[in-house]
């Protein structure tokens, strides 16, 4: 019998998460809510069965996510009887940082990336799970599957362990740690694929409804709620919109779209002409800005 | 648009892992954009954002530069080189493609192999306008060390020869020379432009005396041939009893296909089994098949742990040993010595061990077998390997699975190397332990004492000596039975054919180690006093006996005060360069990070200092 492509990516990510809980002492499975994390979990729940998942799920909350995310995150927690953690930079709380008055470079920073070292550091994480893809960004292309972590967090691209065959030096010193990142070989259409195989369930969002849009830098935000300043020349337009990427709602852009169920997103994404990360503001930062940022400790 | 039936195509569509090799110069960034823009596996957005990062860093004008769709890093971009590996995913009608890319650098042998590990079929690039180069060669070697069967030579630049035959034809023999030294099942030869996209997805009538088919035709049409009837094998993964009514076996299916009922061995104990219940990631199943990542329960409960295997046969067809003989590719700075303790890590199972013989060095622009007492970055060599413990594992060419292993500091843990068996040796189960009837408790408490041993470290006129020497005639005096191992008297005679380079120092510590080992089953209090430089050889005289028995002792004198000292004058002779190798000023010396002792002869006299070990030994209950 010969598997399909994705039966193949599949037992390779189940390979991936096991090899994890057998090496590691305190594993984590980060948990963004999008439609990468949710075929993440999906994975794990089938690499334990008939048992749970054995670690620890964390969300770290920017405050600024989609009302309709944290709704879905807390029903999913349940229905799987996950041990969910949710931690929020309460530094940044204090100090009111937000993505619309200090920007996306500074809010990722403050409410992102320090929010992760902070929760890694407070709960002794050793090995961290992401569900970031090779395919998502070019520097992401040259990530490890194991990317190792020095005690500050920082990826140091010159660094990195070579990885041959599916041998993973899991082998760290005491406050080193690693990034794994099971979906490293998934392309965007095999995700949605999968989710449409195995009838996984995703944040309503990414399905097109009609959302209050106003028009921003060229791009369609969402008024999720009143935080999001409403400045003279713009307006609210209730729009037929759905999202390719989900993360705050300030910094992601909707697109038009009538596709209401993933069959029909999945006809517009092959019949579509951009990639998934122009919905995100982080990227067009400064050219090179993800692998900065990789560098500084995101994901 | 019928979703069912795209999906169902998309289904049958192959999984193929390929690698390009080939350095920048040859165009390999820009085959592999002109793959990934020809397959239309490119957004808009992407283009726009490469076109304006050709205006930037490019190097074809006004025109978009297609290898900067493929170069991901920045400092990379900004040298205009690709320094690591990188993954790549398109598709095409019939295929699903996952490429590795890979530098041809001399110094970047550890990518491509890296690379080569992780893929089915290899396309190696050859500049027309230059023909085969010693990089061409290395690939070659590389990927058939590794294991790599099909490859497809595409002969790219072309056109800067205008799309001459003999030229061409020329290059095919030279490469044909080179490659039949190997066993390659597929190879293919295509006459290719990648800057202007010829004979990658379309045939072009520049080149009308190539009647082959086109790069991309080639790799859709290969089929990777299983073999039908291998044996089953899975090694264990991890042991899935998280509740306690459930005990399960997970791991990824190595060869061979399995279904419930089927009668089992576990390896190494080759106790027989059941299989029970197959649980596979699209739930329980009958039967299941090579690559699937499954949990299966047996009907007997019995002890099996990660690092076992789980097979369908009893026969030869694996070896369980401690020994093997393999190819290693070293890929790290930090150089490889015979005799080091490494970390040793193969599927799912991991132990100490080290490489005993350096049998010969393989240059791999020649293919001439070398003598070596080391290997260095990017350099390749047949070893033998003896390892801690036994396990289980198969030939490469059987399985690659079973058969590769990576090599890994203890201390860093960085990866330094990694492995191919060719084969088992079988001195492991020849030499068996003799039982003795008087064992090391015995012998040592005629004289009331608990054997161990005194290591002492320091810098050469440290103090370590003159210490040991006082120590020993105290013990004497107390009726303790002792013996003192000093680094010059060993050198005159075990030892004496040892110099001072890294290799022989390792050798020199490892003797010292198992002499030391045999004085402790003696029942001897030993102290042992040499300049032993390195942590890695401490660490494995360490390993070598009980936890307790080791007593590590730190000589802390600055280099400054040892030179002021020079009781030998080696110092002086040393830095008028004629002594070579000399710790602490040619030759490093790594400090101990936790000795049990440390002594500071600056501050305190000898006479002191070895009243301070002996009441160490009396608190710890050895004298």
């Amino acid at each position: 019998m010969k598997l399909s492509h994705i039966d193949k990516l599949e037992s390779e990510s189940i390979h991936i998460i096991r090899e994890v809980v057998a090496e590691f002492d305190n594993p984590v499975m980060l948990y963004s809510i999008g439609k990468d994390s949710s075929v993440m979990l999906h994975l794990a729940l089938k690499a334990f069965a008939p048992n749970n998942i054995p670690f620890k799920i964390m969300h770290i909350d920017t405050t600024w996510k989609f009302k309709e995310m944290i709704l879905f995150r807390d029903q999913i927690a349940k229905t799987y009887n996950l041990d969910l953690i949710v931690h929020i930079n309460q530094d940044g709380i204090r100090n009111k940082i937000s993505p619309i008055k200090n920007g996306s470079k500074i809010h990722t920073d403050i409410m992102k990336t320090q929010a992760l070292k902070q929760a890694l550091d407070k709960y002794k994480f050793d090995a961290a799970f992401g569900g970031a893809r090779r395919d998502e960004e070019k520097s992401r292309a040259k990530e490890r599957i194991f990317s190792f972590r020095d005690k500050n967090h920082r990826w140091d691209p010159k660094n990195q362990k070579p990885e041959l065959w599916n041998l993973f030096n899991t082998k760290i010193n005491t406050d080193e740690s690693v990034r794994v990142f099971p979906l490293s070989n998934w392309t965007e259409l095999d995700i949605w694929q999968y989710i449409y195989q195995e009838k996984i369930p995703i944040v309503p969002l990414y399905l097109a409804k009609t959302r209050p849009i106003i028009k921003r830098d060229g791009m369609m935000i969402m008024v999720d709620d009143d935080r999001l300043e409403i400045k003279q020349n713009e307006k609210i337009e209730q729009k037929n919109v759905r999202f390719r990427t989900l993360g705050c709602y300030p910094l992601t852009a909707a697109m038009e779209s009538a596709a209401t169920n993933v069959e029909e997103i999945i006809i517009e994404l092959l019949e579509t002409k951009y990639s998934e990360r122009q919905g995100r503001l982080i990227d067009s930062d400064q050219i090179g800005s993800m692998e900065i940022k990789k560098q500084e400790g995101y994901f | 648009m019928d979703l069912k039936a795209f999906f169902e195509k998309q289904n049958n569509k192959k999984q193929l892992k390929i690698l390009t090799c080939g350095s920048v110069d040859d165009g390999k960034s820009t085959l592999l954009g002109r793959l990934m823009y020809d397959s239309k596996n490119i957004y808009s957005d992407q283009l726009t954002q490469t076109q304006k990062e050709s205006e930037k860093y490019g190097t074809q004008g006004k025109k978009v530069d297609l290898a900067l769709l493929i170069d991901g890093l920045q400092a990379e971009r900004e040298q205009g080189i690709t320094i690591d590996v990188a993954y790549r995913y398109f598709e095409t009608e019939k295929c699903k493609f996952i490429l590795a890319d890979t530098p041809g650098h001399e110094e970047y042998t550890r990518n491509m192999a890296t690379g080569a590990s992780n893929s089915d079929v290899a396309i190696i690039l050859i500049d027309a306008s230059k023909g085969i180069l010693d990089q061409t060669k290395r690939h070659t070697f590389i990927l058939s060390l590794l294991g790599i069967e099909n490859i497809i030579v595409t002969v790219n630049k072309m056109d800067l020869i205008d799309f001459n035959q003999n030229k061409f034809e020329e290059i095919v023999k030279s490469f044909t020379e080179i490659s039949n030294q190997f066993k390659f099942k597929i190879e293919k030869f295509i006459p290719i432009s990648a800057l202007h996209g010829e004979n990658v997805f379309t045939k072009n009538k520049n080149i009308p005396w190539y009647n082959g088919k086109t790069l991309i035709e080639e790799l859709e049409d290969i089929s990777l041939i299983e073999p039908e009837d291998d044996f089953f094998s899975m090694p264990v993964q991890w042991v899935n009893r998280l509740s306690s009514n459930f005990r399960g076996y997970s791991g990824t299916i190595s060869s061979g296909k399995i279904n419930i009922d089927d009668e089992i061995f576990i390896l190494p104990s080759r106790e027989k089994n059941i299989i029970k219940k197959i649980l596979t990631p699209s739930g329980q199943k009958e039967v299941a098949f090579k690559d699937q990542a499954v949990t299966l329960t047996l009907s007997k409960e019995v002890d099996i742990s990660r690092g076992n295997l789980i097979c369908s046969t009893n026969k030869d067809n694996l070896f369980t040993s401690d020994q093997f003989a393999s190819h290693i590719i070293w890929m790290s700075k930090e150089k490889m010595l015979p005799e080091r303790n490494y970390i040793f890590r193969f599927i799912n199972s991991q132990t100490i061990g080290k490489i005993t013989d350096l049998v010969h060095k393989i240059n791999v622009n020649s293919f001439d077998k070398l003598a070596s007492k080391e290997l260095n970055l990017n350099e390749i060599a047949y070893c033998k390997v003896a390892l801690n413990k036994n396990i289980v594992f198969n030939s490469y060419q059987k399985n690659k699975r079973l058969g590769s292993f990576v090599i890994i500091d203890q201390f860093t843990k960085q990866t330094l190397g990694a492995g191919v068996i060719d084969h088992e040796l079988r001195r492991a189960s020849n030499i068996a332990w003799q039982k003795m009837s008087i064992n090391k408790k015995l012998r040592s408490s005629i004289s009331g004492q608990s054997p161990c041993i005194l290591w002492f470290t320091g810098l050469s006129g440290s103090g370590k000596s003159t210490i040991a020497n006082i120590i020993e005639q105290k013990l004497h005096q107390i009726g303790k039975h002792t013996y003192l191992l000093d680094g010059d008297n060993i050198r005159h005679g075990l030892n004496k054919d040892l110099g001072f380079t890294d290799t022989d120092r390792v050798e020199n510590i490892r003797r010292i180690s198992e002499v030391s080992r045999l004085m402790i089953d003696a029942g001897l209090i030993t102290i042992v006093s040499f300049i032993s430089p390195f942590k890695s050889e401490r660490k494995m005289a360490r390993d070598l006996v009980e936890k307790d028995e080791f007593i590590e002792i730190f000589i802390n004198t600055t280099i400054e005060e040892c030179e002021k000292r020079d009781p030998k004058g080696l110092y002086k002779k040393a830095r008028a360069g004629k002594l070579k190798n000399f710790t602490g000023i040619d030759s490093i010396y790594e400090k101990p990070e936790s000795p049990e002792i440390i002594l500071n002869t600056q501050m305190k006299k000898a006479e002191e200092l070895a009243d301070e070990v002996l009441t160490f030994l009396k608190k710890n209950n050895k004298i």
